[in-house]
């Protein structure tokens, strides 16, 4: 074993965190923050031509062909500088599910539109009383001739707004909860009966609510077979799990470092607050959280695209299970240690613990994995 | 980066299965698998069956006849014999005294002294805490004073774990009362048959008898038996305290004893189901599960390290505090998944040599009876080898706090 990255990898690390220390500074990100889109476009573009957004797009469509541990190496970054834009939704969980389907010229057109940084498209397929089960679509698609008409609502779709396109599942057979009938539709955000509830999430990432009324798409959106989308968008899920991960725990490595700067700085009682046990022993407790979590990390970005379902699921759910707990404590201590500053919007820390809150909530929380961990691990 | 040890690594654990299939004896490993205490001839017996195969020198370089392993393959070593059913390693000769000697020993202590420890001749033991010195060790008072060819020592160690096996004691003990604590004092190697050396038994709480108090009432040491300088045993004590981090985690224990709590609670009941399947049970074994893969991958994560440079930082804390915290765990879901047949105690149970009557049933099934008293026992985990505060306190400092 070793847990070395290459030397590319280091570079793209590097390139990544050179771009954002310089143009994702804490003010910028406050200013997207508050702005109408909630994204900019020049850093989109900026991303573009570090060829970021290409990373996981085969080369044959103009993409750099690299896979999960490139994706590792600089999603810490987009954490650490808490980045509003879509990487995760649309250079990571999108350009996985189309990578499925590239042979098909819809997809693979867009996926190097995607690449290039010209078009953004984001996954539409959790729906709301699904919580996190992904067999649990209701969302219906009627084939009309050459055509097909969509029905239905997807809840909480990350960077609904900032989407071109949005990859919708919907059943053209069975019903909520069965695998097989799930099919998928390249949808335009533009199209006619697609409608957008569009709200900032809690750490200042936009979201929406996907209502589809009689939305009509032709039949060469669909990709792939009828009814046999499921397992192609549950490996893309896997993939964005395991990027999610990376981006939390550069989130808590950067917690970390500005809560030991904070009680180091920081006078009370004539000393410095870093010198009381109960201060410290508390940072020793957040540090072996993240060694843990980074632990994970590995684990999740080296198991996600595993051909064995079950192990890959028992690996991820393992890790996002360490990982939800890990980020939960740091963000929680982190603004405890900073005291009264911690409570506030003026710091990067509580901006962090509300990205590390979200990332606890999305896919899936620590106990709905530790759930499925069992019930994978039983099995066995 | 990968997961996956290398091919040479795997054909080392395949030599090292091969090794555990012919030599650990079932009567062994149905004990240790178990939960049954193993006694001294039991121990020596096995670090002969390991010095028979060149192996007696764990992690020592092969000029003082050891394999010459790395780390990695001490850590491969660990964990399947762990699996397997092997005898913990008593650390004290081949892991604590061994490297001291041979890093600041004479050539005449290597020689008398290690290979006797590789073959299992000889049981060494540690004499470092005191009644007033614990994880505060440089407060120790201990005295050794010169006279002629021989050091006078005058003191009481105590947690001295399984001295009244030993033949061999190494000592900390003040040399120099006028000078700072950390500059006074020496390291000693004394033998256990000396007049004026007292051990008595401090019986724990789980009924078992693992550590004594250690009486010296001037007991006379050769000169030669002092390792180093006068004066310099703090430094040769640190390097001890430095030296054996790899397996600090026990990962390969910590494997087993979750496969044999899910063993056990798959064959309790609750509600006329397995106790495995009772979601509350199931998410508490689940979650230990999952902190002991992630620390697997630290562990792997620092060995991986190592390869290059000896790690500096705190993981050796973070393994330590992690470890322990996992293995109390475990100890206590086992007692737990017994229910009520975790009450009955009966001490002779957990005793070394003791065999089953079969005439003779224990209340309750016969994995239950060392349950609680195991549970018990691993309460020191988090106490022994420094605090996992003082572990705690290691890593602040590490960082800059």
């Amino acid at each position: 074993m070793n847990f070395e990255f290459s030397d590319e990898q280091r570079q793209l690390h590097d390139a990544v965190e050179r771009y954002l220390n310089e143009q994702y500074t804490f003010d910028r990100y406050q200013s997207i923050k508050r702005s109408a889109a909630g994204w900019d476009a020049s850093v989109w573009r900026g991303l573009a031509d570090l060829g970021v957004l290409a990373i996981t797009v085969p080369a044959a469509q103009g993409g750099l062909g690299f896979g999960p541990l490139e994706t590792l190496a600089m999603m810490g970054d987009c954490g650490r500088s808490l980045l509003l834009e879509p990487v995760l939704s649309s250079a990571v969980i999108a350009t996985a599910v189309l990578r499925a389907f590239a042979d098909q010229t819809t997809a693979g057109e867009l996926l190097a539109h995607m690449g290039a940084g010209e078009k953004i498209a984001v996954l539409a397929h959790f729906e709301s009383d699904a919580r996190f089960e992904s067999q649990w679509v209701t969302t219906r698609a009627r084939r009309v001739g050459e055509s097909y008409r969509l029905d239905g609502h997807k809840g909480v779709v990350m960077h609904a707004g900032a989407a071109d396109m949005l990859l919708v599942t919907a059943r053209t057979a069975g019903e909520a909860g069965d695998a097989p009938g799930v099919s998928l539709f390249l949808v335009p955000r533009a199209a006619p009966g697609v409608v957008l509830d569009a709200y900032p999430i809690v750490d200042g990432q936009r979201a929406a609510d996907v209502y589809l009324q009689n939305v009509e798409v032709p039949a060469t959106n669909r990709l792939g077979p009828d009814g046999d989308a499921l397992a192609a968008v549950e490996a893309a899920l896997d993939i964005g799990l395991a990027a999610l991960c990376a981006d939390a725990v550069g989130v808590m490595q950067a917690l970390v470092d500005a809560t030991v700067d904070y009680v180091r700085q920081r006078q009370q009682f004539g000393h410095p607050i870093g010198r009381f046990q109960a201060l410290q022993h508390r940072i020793a407790d957040m540090l072996i959280h993240l060694e843990q979590a980074r632990s994970m990390t590995y684990l999740a970005a080296l198991r996600c695209t595993d051909e064995d379902v079950g192990e890959r699921r028992r690996a991820l759910s393992a890790a996002k299970a360490v990982i939800g707990q890990a980020g939960r404590f740091v963000g929680q201590q982190a603004v405890q240690l900073h005291g009264g500053m911690g409570m506030t919007d003026e710091l990067k820390v509580s901006h962090w613990f509300k990205r590390l809150t979200a990332a606890q909530l999305m896919f899936g929380d620590s106990d709905t994995h530790l759930q499925r961990f069992a019930a994978l691990t039983r099995v066995r | 980066m990968r997961l996956e040890f290398t091919d040479e690594e795997q054909s080392f654990r395949e030599e090292v299965r091969g090794f555990l299939r012919e030599q650990l004896s079932p009567e062994i490993s149905d004990k240790v698998l178990n939960g049954y205490e193993l006694g001294r001839e039991e121990h020596l017996l096995w670090q002969r069956r390991l010095h028979e195969r060149g192996w007696g020198g764990m992690g020592w370089p092969v000029e003082f006849g050891g394999p010459g392993w790395n780390s990695v393959q001490q850590y491969i070593f660990e964990e399947e014999s762990a699996l397997a059913g092997g005898p913990r390693l008593i650390p004290f000769g081949t892991k604590m005294v061994a490297p001291v000697i041979m890093a600041f020993g004479t050539a005449a202590q290597q020689k008398r002294f290690l290979p006797k420890i590789s073959a299992g001749e000889e049981w060494w033991c540690q004499g470092y805490s005191e009644p007033g010195a614990g994880s505060d060790l440089a407060s120790l008072k201990t005295r050794a004073v010169r006279d002629g060819d021989h050091y006078i020592v005058n003191g009481q160690k105590t947690w001295n774990t399984l001295g009244q096996y030993a033949d061999w004691i190494f000592c900390l003990v003040r040399t120099d009362t006028e000078a700072k604590q950390q500059s006074g004092i020496t390291f000693l190697l004394i033998d256990m048959k000396s007049p004026g050396i007292t051990v008595r038994p401090i019986m724990l709480l789980d009924g078992g008898h693992e550590v004594n108090e250690v009486w010296f009432e001037n007991v006379r040491v050769p000169i030669e038996n002092r390792v180093g300088e006068e004066n310099r045993g703090w430094t040769y004590a640190k390097f001890l305290l430095g030296h054996e981090r790899t397996n600090i985690a026990g990962i390969g224990i910590a494997k087993r004893e979750l496969a044999r709590l899910k063993r056990i609670a798959a064959r309790e009941c609750l509600h006329g189901r397995p106790l495995i399947d009772d979601p509350l049970f199931a998410a508490q074994v689940a979650q230990v599960e999952v902190d002991l893969w992630a620390l697997e991958i630290t562990n792997l994560r620092v060995l991986s390290a190592e390869r290059s440079s000896p790690a500096a930082g705190p993981e050796a804390s973070i393994l330590k505090i992690k470890g322990t915290e996992i293995h109390q765990s475990i100890s206590e879901l086992l007692m737990r998944a017994v229910g009520p047949y975790a009450l009955p105690f009966r001490r002779e149970a957990m005793e070394a040599g003791w065999q089953f009557d079969p005439t003779r049933e224990p209340p309750g099934p016969r994995y239950a009876s060392t349950l609680a008293a195991a549970y018990f026992n691993q309460r020191k985990l988090s106490i022994f080898g420094g605090t996992n505060e003082i572990q705690k306190n290691i890593i602040s400092k590490m960082i800059g706090l």
